[in-house]
């Protein structure tokens, strides 16, 4: 019963000629790549339908249909295609799914990555995890249940992630006698709904279509038998003509450096993947958040060297003048630069157990850098069944609104419905370490300093003062470094103090209040310091002064000294 | 917006996209990403190198991401006694060629009193050889990520790992609570003793690599290539001739043409039956294929769901 003609005899048939593996692979050459996450309710079918598309297009092999053979929920002598994806235990003996399935399978035409989420409400970061990434998504509705409020949720994420194409597949119409007033009311629903929650500017195309998932019905092929009435394309057919990765070709440039690749004193090169639109050699640039200017002067691969190269390629890029970049710095071309700011609001995804708290000290990743956050205020929360807003002071898990951020310091940053890669972010419980939210950049604030005299005294009016950001400095190595440290620091009149114990809260507390709080461990030579959440450097220990010098110097890199 | 009906004569026409530059070059860019943010994000990061073809690519990906510069951290072989001769010869001149730091790692303890997959069950060897002897390794070294190029279409539970794939202090996997990973924001906090296994294969599939090795032309182990070999013929099953102890009362080898489709330890990988000699004819072999790679290895279906249980224990 399992795939009796091999992928190989299917192409012969297909093309109707002899295999030719030559052909094969120049085909294979040409072929480009989608990404498509499923969401909606559970038990809509969402993991039976990934398991039917795989097992239509033979991208299934036998060992792995045998292994399913008699199990599941599907009935007697009907294959549960779910379990062709839920693998792990726990998703067996539930009979749902828990965490993201990553699949894959290619037709004739191109190669999909499938990302098939769980629609359980508790599993709503995981659905989160796969849409990121996706260039399409497929919102399942149970056509007997209509569009239920996880239906609703898993839309409204899907658009605010910008997930471009979504396919709306009214599943398990062969238990409404595939009743088209039943599928025509339920894209009434939907697109109404849609309408209405693609309120960030970045259209949304919306297709619908009748399935069912459990019989394969317009699944891989089109089944004019069961539903004469519907003159649209299979699902297949459908994923097989999307446009796929997003052509930015012609947007503006976005290059997070990476890495500084530097082999020897010849050559200095900025390693990153880009994020945005195109660069040529000898094009200008400007390097955010400095704002110092250069040209690029070699595109610089390991397969040679490059005239242009454009999103999403990986590549090392070299500058005709020696300027200073570091990690986390954003190449951008002149006149197309991203805007540096502290301060702007978001839309949110909560996806911790623990609810969004203003006191807390959270960490804001963005493309190549981590900058901790000052404020964090929640402006409303939205409930994705009505979209209406509600004031609130904080997010439960899965809940959704939008915040207003301030981090430590100035950051690149565009509008994520214009360019996801500088507009998307994560953060980070400080603590923890868990990854607690996704945030999505609505509207970037001018970066203005704080009035003056209104309200308590605030971090940056007393980084202005003292000179320097409050921040937890980690130094394992000798005694007398941390003390000749300590004393150079008391002589800048930096606000210091030497923690004695290891008391990470109280550490985090003092540092966001402006101070800077040395954390000694006594350790052989060379020392290992660490600032904030910055990767460690070695310092050579041979002589005290220029290990304090050179300590000093990281801490004016890091920008927490002035 | 776009409606269906009117979809078909409006998209199929059209190409899907103005420059196609082919998914395995989008794959490459993600990978050499992913290797880029470990090497910058974490003190002592480790590639786990299993000499297969996975890790061939995954070496490759490493020179092309640090290139013009050497590759910033050290390789480590977990070796069992039980690997094929040819591979660590390939091992050793592999890590050469490309100027890498090479440390092998062993269980001697176990290996000395004789642990095999016939006098244990293969369960409990792996448990002792790889599993035991990688977290001993990771320890010894104080290594806080190490890479693995395992891949997510080869198992069912492998296919729910994220990217980073976080361990605790034991190196256990928890499958039901893994950190959200967004976009390409990859979480790579950790405290002193957890630590990050980190796929940069992950979205590859088998033909992919074997794609990438064709077109980059890496070198790969010969037992991947078809050959006359003696081997141990039992029914579908050929036994490489590799260890003594796996040899039944009686059983003489015969020679057969026949090729390794996966690399693992000799007592566990069964060859296959094959004319595929050349690269191309193992692409197209490959499209032949019925079965999954891993169904001729031992280890994975002795249970089912066993991969997962060896995941949470530890293993990679
Ligand atoms: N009759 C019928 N049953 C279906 C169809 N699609 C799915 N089912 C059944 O619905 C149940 C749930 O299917 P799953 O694929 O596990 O649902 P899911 O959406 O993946 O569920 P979660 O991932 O847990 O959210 C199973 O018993 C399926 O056999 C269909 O088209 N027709
Ligand atoms: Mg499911």
């Amino acid at each position: 019963m399992a795939s009796l003609i091999t992928k190989q005899d299917q192409l012969q048939k297909e093309t109707g000629t002899v295999f030719s593996i030559e052909k094969f692979l120049e085909q294979e050459r040409g072929k480009d790549l989608l990404r498509f996450s499923t969401a909606g309710s559970v038990d809509d079918g969402k993991s039976t339908l990934i398991g039917r598309l795989l097992y239509d297009t033979r991208s299934v092999y036998d060992d792995h249909v045998r292994s399913i053979e008699g199990k599941g929920t599907a009935g007697a002598g009907v294959l549960d295609f779910a379990l062709l994806t839920d693998g792990l235990r726990a998703e067996r003996e539930q009979g749902i799914t828990i965490d993201v399935a990553y699949r894959y399978f290619s037709t004739e035409r191109r190669k999909f990555i499938i990302a098939d989420t769980p629609g359980h409400e508790q599993y709503t970061r995981n659905m989160a995890t796969g849409a990121s990434t996706a260039d399409a998504a497929i919102v399942l509705v149970d056509a007997r249940k209509g569009v239920l409020i996880q239906s609703r949720r898993h839309a409204y994420i899907a658009s605010l992630l910008g997930v471009r194409h979504v396919i709306v597949a009214v599943n398990k119409m062969d238990l409404v006698d595939y009743s088209e007033e039943v599928f025509r009311r339920i894209q009434q629903d939907f697109e109404a709904f849609l309408r209405a929650a693609n309120a960030d500017g970045r259209p949304v195309e919306l297709y619908f279509l009748p399935v069912s998932a459990l019989l394969g019905v317009n699944v891989a092929k089109r089944s004019p038998g069961e539903t004469p009435w519907y003159g649209g394309p299979s699902l297949l057919e459908l994923l097989e003509s999307l446009p796929s990765v997003e052509d930015t070709s012609g947007a503006a440039f976005r290059f997070p450096v990476q890495r500084v690749v530097r082999p020897d004193q010849h050559f200095r090169g900025f390693a990153g993947q880009i994020a945005s639109g195109s660069i040529r050699v000898g094009d200008a640039v400007t390097v955010l958040p400095s704002g110092r200017k250069s040209r690029v002067e070699r595109i610089v691969t390991y397969d040679g060297d490059l005239q242009e190269a454009h999103a999403p390629f990986s590549v090392t890029v070299t500058l005709e003048d020696e300027v200073d970049v570091s990690r986390g710095d954003l190449l951008v071309r002149g006149g197309e630069e991203a805007q540096l700011s502290r301060r702007f609001a978001a839309s949110l995804v909560w996806m911790d157990g623990q609810a969004l708290d203003p006191t807390r000290r959270y960490l804001l990743k963005h493309t190549s850098h981590t900058v901790p956050v000052r404020e964090l205020s929640v402006r409303h929360r939205v409930d994705v069944g009505t979209l209406e807003e509600f004031a609130a002071g904080s997010l439960n898990m899965n809940e959704i609104g939008v915040v207003e951020v301030e981090t430590r310091r100035p950051i690149a940053l565009d509008r994520y419905a214009e360019i996801r890669g500088t507009g998307a972010f994560a953060l980070i419980d400080g603590r923890t370490n868990a990854t607690v939210a996704a945030g999505m950049v609505r509207e970037i604030f001018k970066d203005e300093p704080h009035s003056q005299h209104k309200g308590p005294v605030t971090p940056e009016q007393r980084a202005q003062r003292w000179g320097h950001e409050g921040e937890v400095v980690e130094l394992r190595g000798p005694a007398e470094v941390a003390d000749a440290l300590e004393h150079a620091l008391f002589d800048l009149g930096a606000v210091t103090v030497r923690a004695l114990r290891r008391a990470p809260a109280m550490h985090a507390a003092l540092a966001s209040s402006g101070i800077l709080v040395l954390v000694h461990r006594e350790d052989p030579a060379p020392a290992r310091l660490k600032i904030g959440d910055a990767a460690v450097v070695e310092i050579a220990t041979d002589h005290i002064d220029a290990a304090v010098a050179e300590i000093l110097k990281q801490l004016r890199e890091n920008k927490i000294l002035q | 917006m776009l409606f269906t009906e009117s979809l078909v004569s409006t998209v199929s026409t059209e190409p899907a996209i103005r420059t196609n530059p082919g998914h395995l070059r989008l794959l490459e860019a993600e990978s050499i990403h992913i290797l880029r943010e470990v090497a910058a994000e974490f003190e002592r990061p480790v590639m786990l190198y299993s000499i297969g073809k996975d890790s061939s690519v995954m070496l490759r990906l490493a020179q092309k991401a640090f290139y013009p510069g050497p590759i910033p951290f050290p390789l480590l072989h977990i070796d069992t006694g039980f690997k094929f001769a040819e591979m660590l010869e390939f091992r050793d001149n592999m890590a050469k060629e490309v100027g890498a730091e090479l440390h092998v790692w062993r269980n001697e303890p176990a290996i000395a009193a004789g642990t095999n997959p016939i006098k244990l069950d293969t369960k409990r060897c792996c448990a002792l050889l790889k599993t035991q002897a990688l977290l001993d390794a990771l320890k010894h070294y104080g290594f806080d990520a190490a890479f693995g190029g395992a891949r997510r279409d080869e198992e069912k539970s492998r296919a729910k790992e994220r990217i980073y794939s976080f361990r605790d202090t034991a190196g256990q996997w928890d499958p039901k609570n893994q950190r959200p990973e967004l976009w390409n924001l990859y979480n790579a906090r950790v405290h002193p003793g957890e630590s990050i296994r980190v796929f940069p294969l992950s979205n590859w599939t088998e033909m992919d690599v074997w794609q990438y090795i064709h077109e980059e032309k890496i070198p790969i182990v010969d037992l991947y290539y078809a050959k006359e070999r003696p081997m141990y013929v039992r029914g579908e099953v050929l036994m490489p001739i590799e260890q003594e102890f796996v040899r039944l009362p009686g059983e003489e080898p015969q020679m057969v043409r026949s090729r390794l489709r996966s690399l693992g330890c000799s007592p566990c990988t069964g060859a296959i039956r094959s004319d595929a000699d050349t690269l191309p004819k193992i692409i197209a072999e490959l499209l032949s294929f019925r079965s999954s790679e891993r169904a001729n290895r031992v280890i994975d279906h002795d249970q089912e769901g066993s991969m997962e249980i060896k995941k949470r224990e530890g293993y990679f």
